[in-house]
C-alpha cells in the first residue's frame, strides 16, 4: 500500500450532505472481476448525462458540464472535501477502490459511515473528519481561489492551506500508524517476515517434500 | 512446534505444526502450505497483489482451475455468456502473469478444485490447504487442515503464505459399527447433518472417527468432508491409516523416495491421540443409516427414503414449525407424504460431493441395461475432473450413462450451484448429489433433493424416489 505521510494536492469541492456508496459507484459496476478501474466510473449518475455499464466505454458518453469532476479547474484533485455522513449505503469496498483509483487520496469532510470508514484504511486511504465549521471554511477557500491546493500533514495530524487556515484532526494511532508505513493487513502480516521464512526453513529439514 | 506431551487431538497436532507466530490472544499466524485457486473468488485478489506491487510468496504453494463457470457441453465453442467468460480469462491471465501453474479449460487435468487436489496429490496429509470456497473441507478428508476462506483471505494467502486465524474447538463424530450393504458416506454424513443439524458444528472442527468411516475408500471419505460445512465447521477431519497413505501414492505433485519415506512417517502420526478430549462428542449407531433424502431447503432437513414429509402441525416450537411450513411450500410437497411418493423431473450426478470414479461406478451398477423414466427429463452426469472422465469412459461406465438415457458432459461444478447453463427451471424438482439444496441454488425456483449417487440413480429409472436396495435387489 502507498505510504500516506504530507500529501499535498489539488482539491475537488463536492458540496453535498449524505454522499451514498451507491452515489460513488453505482451497482452494475459490482459485475467487474476487478479492484481497478472503477475510477471513470466514480460518482457515475452524477458525471455523465447518459447510463453507463461495464462494457460502455466512458469516454464515448455524455458528461454532465456541471459536475465538479467535469470542471477543468478541478482535474488531477487528489483531495475530495463534502459534507455530513459520507459513505452511507452498502457495505461495497468498490467505493473506496473507486476513490483511489481515480486518484484521491484523501475525503475531507465532517462525518462517515461506518462501514465506508473501515473500508478506507485498508485501501491506504485516508477519511478525515474536521469540524462542520473548519469544512466550511475549507469550501469558501475553495471557491475564492483558484487552483485551490491543501497539506494533509498525517504525522502532525493538520491540515493546512495557501490561505493560512490551519485545522488539527484526531485519528486512531493503530491506523494512522499503518496508513504512515503504507501497511495493511497484508503489510503487517509481512513484518513477521522473517518469522514465516524461518518457519520455512525448519519445515524445509522436518517436511521437505512440503517445501518443493 | 509445541512440546507438550499432553494427549492432543488431530486438529491440534495439525494447528501446532502449523503456527508461525502465537499472538496469545488465542490468535496465530499459521502457514498455509497448499492454496488452490478457481476463477470467481481469486480475480480482486490478484488485482490487489497487482495494486500493491506484491508477488505471490511461494509460487508452487498453488495450483489453479476454473471450475464454476465452465461449459460441460461442447467446449470447442469457447463460454458463451461474456461474463463467465470474462472470469476465466482472468484467471488465465493472472496465472499466467504470475507463473501459477493451472489446469486450463480443455486440460485433461482440468475438473472441480476440490476433485482435482486430491487427484493430482496437491492435498497430502498433514497440510494446510485452502481455497476461496467452502467446500475446501473436502480436502480433510486426507488428514490436512482445510478450509474455506474469502477473497481478501486469498491475497493474503497469495502474499504471506500465511493467514491470521483463531483456532476453533474439537468435535468428534464417532460413527459406531458398521454400515448394512447399499449404504454410502453420502447417507452416513446426510444421517450426521440430521442429527447435529446445519450449526451443529459451529466454531468447531469435526472430526470424523469410528468404524464406519474407518472402512471408507478415500473417495467416501472426502464426500464426508466435503459436507462438514454443511453441519457448520469450517473444517472436517479424518485421521490417517493405510487407506490414505495407499492413496496418495504416486500422484503428479506427491513425494517420492527419500522423501516419501519420511513423509510416511511423519503421516503415521496423524491421529487423535488416546486420551485427547473434545469439546464435543456426538456418537451414531452406523447400523441404523438408511439411505437418506433431504426433503426441505436446507440439508438438515433429511429422512430416510422409508419416511414420511414432516407434518407442520407435529412440531412444538413456533420457530421451527414456521420453517417447515416455508420448506414444504417452496418444495411444493405435503406433509405426511411419503418419500417414495415424490417425482422427480431432472437427476443431477455430479459436484465436488460425489462425482468421483466410485461415484460414478455407484451410480452405473444401478442404471447398467436399465432406462431413465418417461417423466425424467434430463439426467446429467458430470465427472468431477478430466481424469474421472477418462477412467469411467475406460471402463466403459460412459456407454451405461448413456444407454440409460443420461447425457455424459465435461467436467466442473455444473448444476451444482447453476453458474452456467446448467440450472433448474422454476418449479422443477432434480434428485442431485450435489450438497445444497438452498432455495434457487441450482437455478431460481428449482427444488432440489439431496440424495447419493446410487439414489439418484435409482430415482432417474423409478421416476420417484425409491430405496435403492430394492431397485438392485429385484435385478
Ligand atoms: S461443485 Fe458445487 S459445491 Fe463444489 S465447488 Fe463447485 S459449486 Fe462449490
Amino acid at each position: 500500500m502507498q505510504p500516506f505521510t504530507i500529501v499535498t494536492g489539488k482539491v475537488a469541492p463536492l458540496d453535498r450532505a449524505n454522499v451514498d456508496t451507491d452515489a460513488i459507484i453505482p451497482k452494475q459496476y459490482l459485475k467487474s472481476i476487478k479492484k481497478t478501474g472503477f475510477g471513470p466510473f466514480l460518482f457515475d449518475d452524477w458525471r455523465y448525462l447518459d447510463k453507463g455499464d461495464l462494457d460502455i466505454d466512458p469516454a464515448t458518453r455524455r458528461k454532465n458540464p456541471d459536475f465538479v469532476l467535469n470542471d477543468a479547474r478541478f482535474a488531477g484533485s487528489t483531495v475530495l472535501i463534502a459534507r455530513e455522513n459520507f459513505g452511507c449505503g452498502s457495505s461495497r469496498e468498490h467505493a473506496v477502490w473507486a476513490l483511489t483509483d481515480y486518484g484521491f487520496r484523501a475525503v475531507i469532510a465532517p462525518g462517515f459511515a461506518d462501514i465506508f470508514f473501515n473500508n478506507s484504511f485498508k485501501n491506504g486511504f485516508l477519511p478525515l473528519t474536521l469540524k462542520a465549521e473548519e469544512v466550511d471554511a475549507l469550501f469558501v477557500e475553495s471557491a475564492s481561489a483558484a487552483d485551490f491546493r491543501l497539506t494533509i500533514d498525517l504525522p502532525a495530524q493538520t491540515v493546512s492551506t495557501p490561505g493560512g487556515l490551519r485545522f488539527s484532526f484526531e485519528i486512531d494511532p493503530f491506523r494512522k500508524d499503518c496508513l504512515i508505513r503504507g501497511l495493511d493487513e497484508i503489510g503487517l502480516t509481512l513484518q513477521h517476515a522473517d518469522a514465516i521464512r524461518a518457519y520455512e526453513a525448519r519445515q524445509k529439514v522436518s517436511a521437505p517434500w512440503l517445501a518443493a | 512446534m509445541t512440546t507438550s506431551t499432553r494427549p492432543r487431538t488431530l486438529y491440534d497436532k495439525l494447528w501446532d505444526a502449523h503456527v508461525v507466530l502465537d499472538n496469545g490472544d488465542g490468535s496465530a499466524l499459521v502457514y498455509i502450505d497448499r492454496q488452490l485457486l478457481h476463477e470467481v473468488t481469486s480475480p480482486q485478489a490478484f488485482d490487489g497483489l497487482r495494486l500493491a506491487q506484491r508477488q505471490p510468496w511461494r509460487l508452487s504453494a498453488n495450483l489453479a482451475v476454473a471450475d464454476h463457470n465452465v461449459p460441460t457441453t461442447d467446449r470447442s465453442v469457447g463460454i458463451e455468456d461474456p461474463i463467465s467468460r470474462a472470469q476465466v480469462e482472468a484467471l488465465d491471465a493472472n496465472c499466467a502473469e504470475y507463473g501459477i501453474t493451472e489446469f486450463k479449460m480443455n486440460d485433461a487435468r482440468q475438473g472441480i478444485v476440490h476433485v482435482i487436489g486430491p487427484e493430482q496429490g496437491a492435498t497430502l496429509p498433514g497440510m494446510t490447504v485452502v481455497c476461496g470456497d467452502s467446500h475446501t473441507s473436502t480436502h480433510g478428508a486426507f488428514g490436512a487442515l482445510a478450509f474455506g476462506i474469502g477473497t481478501s483471505e486469498v491475497e493474503h494467502a497469495l502474499a504471506t503464505q500465511t493467514l491470521v486465524m483463531k483456532k476453533s474447538k474439537n468435535m468428534r463424530v464417532t460413527v459406531r459399527g458398521q454400515v448394512a450393504p447399499g449404504i454410502t458416506a453420502k447417507d452416513i454424513v446426510l444421517a450426521i447433518i440430521g442429527r447435529i443439524g446445519t450449526a451443529g458444528g459451529n466454531g468447531h472442527t469435526i472430526e470424523f472417527a469410528g468404524e464406519a468411516i474407518e472402512r471408507l475408500s478415500m473417495e467416501g471419505r472426502m464426500t464426508v468432508c466435503n459436507m462438514a460445512i454443511e453441519a457448520g465447521a469450517r473444517a472436517g477431519l479424518i485421521a490417517v491409516d493405510a487407506t490414505t497413505i495407499a492413496y496418495v501414492q504416486n500422484r503428479p505433485f506427491s513425494p517420492t523416495g527419500e522423501a516419501l519415506a519420511k513423509a510416511i512417517a511423519w503421516w503415521n502420526t496423524l491421529q487423535s491421540d488416546d486420551g485427547a478430549v473434545f469439546d464435543r462428542e456426538v456418537e451414531i449407531d452406523a447400523a441404523s443409516i438408511q439411505p437418506q433424502v433431504t426433503w426441505g431447503t436446507s440439508p438438515e432437513m433429511v429422512l430416510p427414503v422409508s419416511g414420511r414429509v414432516p407434518n407442520p402441525a407435529n412440531e412444538a416450537d413456533p420457530v421451527k414449525r414456521n420453517s417447515i411450513e416455508r420448506a414444504l411450500h417452496y418444495m411444493g410437497i405435503r406433509a405426511d407424504q411419503p418419500i417414495t411418493d415424490i417425482a422427480i423431473d431432472k437427476v443431477f450426478i455430479g459436484s465436488c460431493t460425489n462425482s468421483r470414479i466410485e461415484d460414478l461406478r455407484a451410480a452405473a451398477s444401478v442404471l447398467r441395461g436399465k432406462r431413465i423414466a418417461g417423466n425424467v427429463k434430463l439426467a446429467l452426469a458430470v465427472p468431477g475432473s478430466g481424469l474421472v472422465k477418462r477412467q469411467a469412459e475406460s471402463e466403459g461406465l460412459d456407454k451405461v450413462f448413456i444407454d440409460a438415457g443420461f447425457e455424459w458432459r465435461e467436467p466442473g461444478c455444473s448444476m451444482c450451484l447453476g453458474m452456467n447453463a446448467d440450472q433448474l427451471s422454476p418449479g422443477e424438482r432434480c434428485a442431485s448429489t450435489s450438497n445444497r439444496n438452498f432455495e434457487g441454488r441450482q437455478g431460481a425456483g428449482g427444488r432440489t433433493h439431496l440424495v447419493s449417487p446410487a439414489m439418484a440413480a435409482a430415482a432417474a429409472v423409478a421416476g420417484r424416489f425409491v430405496d435403492v436396495r430394492h431397485i438392485s435387489a429385484g435385478n
